[in-house]
């Protein structure tokens, strides 16, 4: 799927995420928030990513396998250092109006990976359908 | 839906009694125009009803967070009532569930403040 650099791009993108997450076995609370983080994701590539460049696209793609639901989401813009992102459970931070939305993809989703590419960065989303067995 | 609300005064407290969604461009904006209005008129002991607020984003947490900063900036106090399952999972998640004096009962909530 391939969107416009804009705002109203953001409202399709997660009501496919949130169908897919129920139809993976998601209850609907699980569902409302995986759906919730890709739109985050989403808003930060038009925003953050392209800067709204209508000559920049948003690449999303959904993969529903046996094992997980996976979610790309790729932008054009200058990359992303995800761990130059300050820690929004920090005391000194606890009060910024932004800077919750990778914070909450990481909580949400079992595995999200940064993947730089040439250019922009693509989010990698998972979520497995049935929890992994921690290993001993 | 985007986000709609009604405000009231029970003893002197303002409730904003909320409904929809707090998402980026759809109920944050109103939310943060809403608070700096009662602050305006002085109203400066704020509660925020959320029972019927079904949905909230990062950008919306980020409306609330600047909300509760406005009023205690203005020398009031703003207080988060009846939250959904949604939003209370979510500022549990970001720890804003410590930044929030949270109410579940609208009497309560109003006798609490000094």
């Amino acid at each position: 799927m391939t969107l416009e650099s804009e705002l109203s791009s953001v409202d399709p993108v997660e009501a496919k995420a949130e169908g897919l997450a129920r139809e993976a076995g998601f209850d609907e609370d699980t569902s409302s928030q995986i759906a919730m983080v890709v739109r985050e994701a989403v808003i930060n590539a038009i925003l953050h990513g392209n800067k709204k460049d209508p000559a920049k696209q948003v690449q999303v793609s959904y993969e529903l396998n046996a094992e997980a639901l996976r979610i790309k989401i790729a932008d054009e813009g200058p990359g992303l250092d995800p761990d130059s992102v300050p820690d929004p459970l920090a005391p000194e931070n606890i009060l910024r109006s932004s800077g919750r939305g990778i914070f909450l993809m990481k909580a949400i989703m079992d595995e999200v990976h940064f993947h730089q590419l040439n250019p922009g960065t693509e989010i990698e989303m998972i979520k497995y359908r049935v929890k992994k067995e921690l290993s001993a | 839906m985007s986000m709609t609300y009604t405000t009231r005064d029970v003893g002197g407290v303002t409730i904003v009694d909320l409904s929809g969604k707090i998402t980026l461009g759809e109920g944050g904006v109103t939310l943060r125009e809403e608070v700096r209005k009662l602050l305006g008129e002085g109203k400066k002991k704020i509660v925020l009803n959320l029972a019927d607020v079904n949905y909230i984003d990062s950008s919306g947490l980020g409306e609330l967070v600047s909300a509760y900063t406005a009023v205690k900036n203005g020398g009031g106090e703003l207080k988060l009532l009846n939250l959904t399952s949604k939003v209370r999972d979510l500022l549990v998640i970001t720890k804003l569930v410590t930044v929030f004096d949270v109410k579940d009962n609208e009497a309560a909530a109003v006798s609490s403040f000094a």
